[in-house]
């Protein structure tokens, strides 16, 4: 009971600061919306040949929408190295809590600001001209709290041990930027060298975009041509996320809990 | 029963030793004092009584249970203020409270009434809905102390609770600490480098490089001066010195100041002093400036170790931690 109380404590603060911070929700809103209108016209017609007649602003959303939701999710994780610098992890540390209670309470508190700003983007598909049925909705935001449970777990793998920002923000570039850009957010990863195949293989953002995009766009492009498009069925999917995700938090909670 | 019961506390970083074979004890309700210049272990010490640190060898209980075997027992019945402020500053003062309350798990409705008691004795009660970071410095360190007693603790700790505020807000600090302190009965641990916060409370230890190297009430301590202080400005304090220690049998010592005796009936010799500095004397001595005083515990610390606390330089990681505050000020 005590250890659901300190998760449920930490993920009201995460919570509580992200509504409290409305122009952070709306700044962040900014940058995918930017994306989708800018890349998604810009390059409309250049590789119109290349899509099999799918509208490249149509493919691109859901790139877009896992994008939205893993920026949000791993710098929700930053904030644990921005409460060591500013002191209020101190006031957690010594407080007479489970260690890996306060970790899990942060895996949930960036995986709830992930999925609202997730929403939040998903307001925006019938701009591109996406429209998305109840079932639809629902798959998609189970696989949005996957990608942002999964990706929340990695930031905080990263931070728990982290002293500084500066850090933070260069594994995040040597880390974070290639994992987005292999993941076929941007393009379908057909006909691409085998080594940026292997790289996505590895990487679990390639598994949320994969899943995402097959949800969003069944039913609104003939099957054979989604077929095409996508990498692993749903299923596999999944599993490939949740395994990742096991493979982040359980190490992200031990270290966590070791921090003195 | 006693709050803390140090023994032997011990704490290596590497080679060096920052704080060696400390024992000592403090009595249910007490005000207790660590005194000592920057960089003495006053830090790593408090941050060994809270568990933040596993000390290298010895232990300590706090609240009745063993810091090393039992830290999460410590860890619910004591309350902290820290050098560096530990608030969230996003959040409200109440917010912040309420977090508190939660992690510590303080009933909902005791909670509210706490609270709000609290926050009027530190007199923040009509800034409870008020974001942190729109508070200056004496109130952030209110609503720290205010936080800090929110789960009833049984010990406090206040780690150099006054660092980096101004005279009058430290004055104001310490009223709120001493209110808080009658009101809750809390037996009260700080550190601080400052003389007349030391003077404040039941008993003092005085720590130097990492050692007790003297611990009692402040009268005591300052019992240990025989008497009087006299300190005098001359045109040559050393020769001044080597007149005295011969004439009178004096002991006299240099410092920043001037020369430093002291002297069971510093009135009778005062006139004695002057007599022989200005007779028979070849260059003739000029006494510029003489006074009298009561002992302070600044004079303990200088004749436990041979030198002034205010004359210590900050060390490095103070001069990050000054930094760092004027720069998150902003």
């Amino acid at each position: 009971m005590a250890f659901l109380k300190t998760v449920y404590t930490i993920w009201y603060r995460d919570l509580l600061r992200f509504l409290r911070d409305r122009t952070r929700i709306f700044s962040s809103l900014g940058q995918p919306l930017l994306f989708l209108v800018v890349f998604g016209n810009g390059l409309a017609p250049a590789v119109a040949a290349g899509m099999g007649g799918v509208d490249f602003r149509t493919f691109l959303f859901p790139g877009i929408l896992s994008m939205a939701v893993l920026f949000t999710a791993v710098f929700s994780a930053v904030s644990i190295v921005w409460d060591r610098e500013f002191g209020f992890l101190k006031e957690v540390l010594v407080a007479p809590v489970s260690r890996a209670a306060v970790a899990l309470g942060k895996v949930a508190g960036g995986s709830t600001t992930a999925l609202i700003q997730g929403l939040l983007i998903m307001i925006l598909a019938p701009l591109v001209g996406v429209r998305f049925s109840v079932p639809q909705i629902l798959t998609l935001i189970v696989m949005m709290i996957l990608v942002a449970a999964t990706m929340t777990s990695f930031g905080i793998l990263i931070a728990a041990r982290m002293r500084s920002m500066e850090g933070f923000h260069m594994m995040m570039n040597f880390l974070l930027m290639p994992m987005f850009f292999v993941s076929g957010a941007f393009f379908p990863l057909r006909n691409v060298p085998l080594w940026m195949e292997w790289l996505a293989r590895v990487d679990p953002v390639t598994y949320g975009v994969d899943a995402m995009r097959q949800t969003a766009l069944r039913g609104m492009i003939p099957e054979p041509i989604l077929k095409a498009l996508i990498l692993h069925p749903l299923e596999v999917n999944l599993i490939a996320l949740i395994a990742f995700w096991m493979l982040f938090l359980i190490p992200a909670v031990w270290l966590f809990s070791k921090t003195e | 029963m006693n709050a803390i019961e140090a023994e032997r506390l011990t704490r290596r970083f590497g080679d060096f030793v920052a704080v060696r074979e400390v024992s000592f004890t403090v009595r249910e309700g007490e005000l207790f004092a660590f005194l000592g210049p920057n960089g003495a272990g006053k830090t790593t010490t408090i941050n060994m009584l809270c568990t933040l640190l596993r000390p290298t060898s010895g232990t300590a209980r706090v609240g009745g249970h063993d810091i090393v075997k039992e830290p999460h027992e410590v860890r619910r019945r004591i309350g902290l203020v820290f050098q560096d402020p530990s608030l969230d500053d996003r959040l409200t003062a109440w917010q912040n409270l309420q977090f508190h309350a939660r992690l510590y798990d303080v009933p909902r409705r005791a909670f509210e009434e706490r609270a709000k008691r609290l926050l009027e004795l530190v007199d923040l009660l009509d800034h409870a809905h008020q974001e942190v970071r729109t508070f200056s410095g004496g109130m952030k360190r209110r609503l720290e102390l205010a936080r800090g007693l929110l789960h009833q603790p049984r010990v406090l700790f206040l780690d150099e609770p006054t660092l980096g505020l101004d005279p009058q807000t430290r004055r104001h600090i310490w009223d709120y600490i001493m209110r808080l302190r009658d009101t809750e009965g809390t037996t009260v641990f700080f550190t601080t480098h400052y003389m007349d916060e030391a003077e404040r409370a039941d008993r003092i230890a005085i720590i130097d490089h990492g050692r007790i190297i003297a611990l009692d009430t402040p009268d005591n301590l300052k019992a240990m001066i025989g008497g009087d202080v006299i300190l005098m400005q001359t045109t040559d304090d050393a020769r001044a010195a080597e007149r005295l220690r011969e004439a009178l049998a004096l002991e006299p010592r240099l410092t920043e100041e001037g020369l430093l005796i002291e002297a069971a009936r510093g009135d009778q010799l005062i006139p004695r002093l002057l007599g022989v500095l200005q007779n028979g004397l070849e260059p003739p001595l000029t006494v510029h400036r003489i006074s009298l005083r009561r002992p302070s515990l600044e004079d303990v610390f200088i004749k436990l170790t041979g030198r002034a606390i205010r004359e210590e330089e900050a060390s490095p990681l103070d001069m990050m931690r000054l930094r760092h505050r004027l720069w998150s000020r902003r």
